[in-house]
């Protein structure tokens, strides 16, 4: 089998790769780029920990193939941060503790961060409703709600004060 | 080793236990740099892939792999017959992680090969030959004890087991005291009531993965997600054939366990591909195969009666448990008859357990494994007894609650125990009195679970520039590091910033038991407290050198050597820093140590409170507040007690409503994947109020318990108990599904 040509734009960064057809995006980031912040918990899109955006939409990077994202740009848990300084939401899942293993948490602040683009507001029951396609297992998703909620607060205050 | 603090807990004001400072694992993991099970690579490395059994009981005939063996890229295939028998202690599991002469359940392994890449692999095992003969089959656990069923092995079952049962009847237990024929006499009122719980899997989101890598030279390197690196190089090495010293086992950073980590599956599989292809092979499981060929915990048929005086005493209670723990003897049963009725202090009790075998997966430990389900059966039965005769459930518990001095119903004495401290912070908190709505029920339960200690093992080096490594062996699977940083720097007296936790590989630390039995915090805590006195004993005596004074006149205060005493004379104290600097001259590094085979863990109790409202039209029930009441001995970092509390709470709730192993006709699972197995989401739940007790542990230096089981132990309970009372239904089958209630509500009307 032939392998496609893709030439794409990862956190910022043009980038090429070579994949097989039918291989997934998920697959790409980590196996051909090495971006293994991106994680496989079902690769059936049912549990969000390979969530990453693509333009601007959050997708679930297993149910992409790597194709696709020829042209597109990407954007995964490596590129949330800025050089050393942590977004908000990576701040205040440290802070509330919203991680115990950690397998889920790209996948929730990436999707977390989607969320908040849109809506810098949300309730409590928006965030659990936009965050419903990420799986947790260890933390009953209390302190992550939480997180996100409190990061929203003081990504609004920030633009408020600049 | 006896602990020297076994009676009375320093009560001391502490510094830097009991705060909520930010791990030190914690940037790793938000900026997607920590590396988990899937993350590792190799240079060369191929990959391997597993072929599982279609049918749920089956014998193998032949296996022919000469068509894979043939595909370009394919690099070795390996069946059953590449392993030697390792004897009995390690023989299930090896026939586990790949079947011999007969497939036992749907997804088990038999047959794996190893190629340049994942697409190679997956043509390679379509094109291995399997002539199966498939068997008669049984998954159910009632269905598989009765005579006549079909028998997975000829002689699995122990002498425990009278005559009369089938052959996948295995093992006996039986607990208790007292006579319980003249206590159920002596009650006003009885209940009996037989109850059945379904498989519910751990759900860890991080599939198991390994990269295996075996030398020419029979050295052998492995890298996995696990609870214990020390249990997989002891397994590992046993299945192989190699001494444990030629196996190096790293552990990952580990995406979630809950027990369904405490054993290999892969890992044997990978070591021996890599031994026949001469390359490191790493495999990692799928989602599917997550579900179909690890293990889930037991399902589970149980039998309780509790007889209760008209004033709320209970006079006694009985239990039969029926687990059944898949393809091999171990359900956890034995736990589950224990535990049963732990939270109570009865005179007449009696618990016995069937350990059965059937053509499912075999169950791994799942967070207080055999206890949740005993907890939902008794629990329920008190829950009725309280409705009929009127009285309130919190008092009730109140008064036959197990205390200190009180007898376990499984043999030990209760030293030093929470459990009625729970029940009354939960009396006093506003979750009890809040209002309920039409359709809305409130549900309470108590549960127990033993918490372990065990073999534990840490050093601990002092930095020359006054800073602090210590070297642990159990995987962090919430924040573990942590608590041994500060722990550490409580006890040595310096900030929390200064100590770094690292996690060692099996060759650079002495043996650690697997991350289980809520063990870390305690067990490795207490190790950790213990190096650090051995550290500072040995900075008092370089201290007391170079002040030319006896080693007993140097007193350890404040991150500081003192002089203390008539005889020490006047020296500037010397903090860590200072004796660190100079540690060349004065002896040499400075270094602290402990292992110890722990006791004392100290058993933890918890009170759960539930509201739910059911839907009369669907069936289908939302959880409207949920509080947990637990005592933790000593929260060293509260806000991982609270989440521990919390994610237990919510395993809970999924497998009391939702979770369940569905299998078809044919035995082969019908769920293998989180669509249909559907864990709780965050749309399903409100947020856990989580209340942290603190009855401290005379086992621990700084009180610890064990935090991270009991809190799944009254969910199953304390929902089913929400849930009847919401639905005027006594609910005694898992999960509470919504045409499991709509079926339970229209015979109520009918
Ligand atoms: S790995 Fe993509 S949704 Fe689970
Ligand atoms: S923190 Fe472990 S799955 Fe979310």
């Amino acid at each position: 089998m032939s392998q496609i040509h893709v030439s794409t734009t990862v956190n910022g960064d043009a980038v090429e790769f070579l994949c097989e057809p039918d291989e997934t995006l998920l697959d790409a980031l980590r196996d051909r780029l090495g971006l293994t912040g991106t994680k496989e918990g079902c690769g059936t899109g049912d549990c969000g920990a390979c969530s990453v955006t693509v333009d601007g939409r959050l997708v679930c990077s297993c149910l992409v193939l790597g194709a696709e994202a020829n042209g597109a740009s990407v954007d995964t848990i490596e590129g949330l941060g800025q050089g050393d300084a942590l977004h908000p939401l990576q701040r205040k899942f440290l802070e509330h503790a919203a991680l115990q293993c950690g397998v889920c948490t790209p996948g929730f602040l990436v999707a977390a961060k989607s969320l908040l683009d849109r809506n810098p507001d949300p309730t409590e029951t928006e965030v659990r409703y936009w965050l419903a396609g990420n799986l947790c297992r260890c933390t009953g998703y209390d302190k992550i709600v939480r997180a996100v909620i409190d990061a929203a607060a003081d990504m609004r205050s920030q633009a408020a004060q600049s | 080793m006896a602990l020297d603090d076994k009676h009375g807990v320093q009560t001391r004001d502490f510094k830097i236990v009991g705060t909520r400072p930010v791990r030190p694992d914690g940037l790793e993991k938000v900026t997607g740099k920590a590396r988990f099970g899937a993350d590792m690579a190799l240079p060369g490395m191929l990959i391997g892939m597993i072929l599982r059994s279609p049918h749920a009981h089956a014998h193998i005939r032949s296996i022919d792999a000469s068509k894979a063996l043939a595909l370009p890229g394919v690099k070795a295939v390996v069946t059953a017959t590449d392993f030697q028998d390792p004897g009995d202690g390690l023989r299930d599991i090896l026939e586990n992680c790949m079947a011999g002469e007969k497939a036992l359940y749907d997804g088990h392994a038999v047959a794996a090969v190893a190629a340049i890449n994942r697409s190679v692999a997956k043509r390679a095992l379509a094109l291995i030959d399997v002539d199966y003969e498939a068997l008669p089959h049984v998954t159910d656990v009632d269905a598989a004890m009765r005579p006549g069923a079909p028998a997975l092995h000829e002689d699995a079952a122990d002498e425990s087991v009278p005559d009369g049962w089938s052959k996948n009847v295995v093992r006996r237990y039986e607990f208790g005291h007292g006579d319980v024929d003249a206590g159920f006499a002596a009650a006003d009122e009885v209940v009996e009531r037989s109850f059945r719980t379904e498989a519910a899997h751990q759900g860890y989101i991080e599939p198991h993965a390994c990269v295996a890598s075996f030398g020419g030279d029979g050295q052998a390197d492995l890298w996995c997600c696990t609870q214990g690196q020390y249990m997989v190089r002891a397994t590992c090495a046993g299945i192989m054939g190699i001494e444990v010293a030629q196996l190096r086992v790293t552990a990952s950073e580990i995406g979630g366990g809950f027990g369904g980590k405490t054993t290999v599956f892969i890992e044997p599989v990978a070591l021996a591909l890599s031994r026949k292809a001469g390359k490191p092979v790493k495999i990692v499981m799928s989602r599917e195969e997550v579900f179909r060929a690890t293990g889930p915990t037991s399902s589970s048929s149980i039998d309780v009666k509790v007889g209760m005086t008209k004033d709320g005493r209970i006079t006694a209670g009985s239990a039969e448990l029926r687990y059944q723990g898949g393809a091999w003897p171990g359900s956890p049963v034995e736990f589950g008859a224990m535990s049963s009725f732990a939270a109570y202090d009865l005179e007449n009790v009696k618990t016995v357990g069937w350990d059965v075998v059937t053509n499912r997966p075999k169950q791994a430990a799942y967070r207080a494994p055999g206890a949740p389900m005993a907890a939902f059966a008794v629990e329920s039965c008190v829950d009725e007894l309280c409705k009929t005769l009127g009285l309130d459930p919190l008092d009730v518990r109140l008064k036959n609650a197990s205390r200190d001095g009180s007898k376990a119903s499984y043999g030990p004495t209760f030293d030093k125990i929470g459990l009625t401290a729970t029940l009354a912070t939960a009396k006093t908190h506003p979750h009890l009195s809040a209002p309920l709505g039409p359709n809305q029920g409130r549900g309470v339960a108590c549960g127990f679970w033993f918490n372990f200690g065990g073999d534990t093992c840490v050093s601990m080096n002092i930095g020359s520039d006054g800073t602090v490594s210590v070297i642990e062996g159990n995987p962090d699977i919430g924040g573990s590091r942590a608590a041994m940083s500060q722990m550490a720097a409580e006890e040595l007296g310096i900030p929390f910033e200064k100590v770094r936790t690292v996690i060692a590989d099996t060759s650079s630390l002495g043996y650690n038991e697997v991350t289980d039995g809520s063990r870390v915090t305690f067990a490795v805590g207490l190790a950790t407290i213990k190096a650090a006195r051995d550290a500072i004993e040995k900075m008092c005596a370089r201290a007391a050198a170079l002040w030319g004074i006896p080693a007993e006149a140097v007193v350890w205060e404040d991150g500081c050597a003192k002089p203390a005493g008539p005889n020490a004379g006047e020296h500037e104290p010397m903090t860590l820093a200072e004796i660190a600097a100079v540690a060349s001259e004065t002896g040499g590094p400075i270094a602290g140590h402990y292992e110890v085979n722990a006791d004392g863990a100290g058993v933890s109790f918890a009170t759960h409170v539930c509201d739910v409202e059911v839907d009369p039209e669907t069936g289908a029930t939302k959880v409207l507040r949920y509080t947990v009441f637990q005592d933790a001995g000593k929260a060293v970092h509260p806000a991982y007690v609270e989440g521990q509390f919390q994610g237990g709470a919510v395993q809970g709730i999924g497998w009391a409503l939702n979770e369940e192993y569905i299998y078809g006709e044919d035995g082969r699972l019908q769920n293998p994947g989180f669509l249909d197995y559907r864990i709780p989401v965050a749309s399903d739940l409100p947020m856990i109020d989580a209340v942290i007790v603190e009855v401290p542990n005379p086992g621990h230096p700084y009180g610890v318990r064990g935090v991270g089981e009991t809190s799944i132990v009254p969910p199953l309970a304390a929902v089913a108990n929400a849930v009847s009372a919401a639905c005027g239904v006594r609910m005694t089958e898992l999960p509470m599904s919504p045409p499991k209630l709509l079926k339970a509500m229209s015979q109520k009307t009918a």
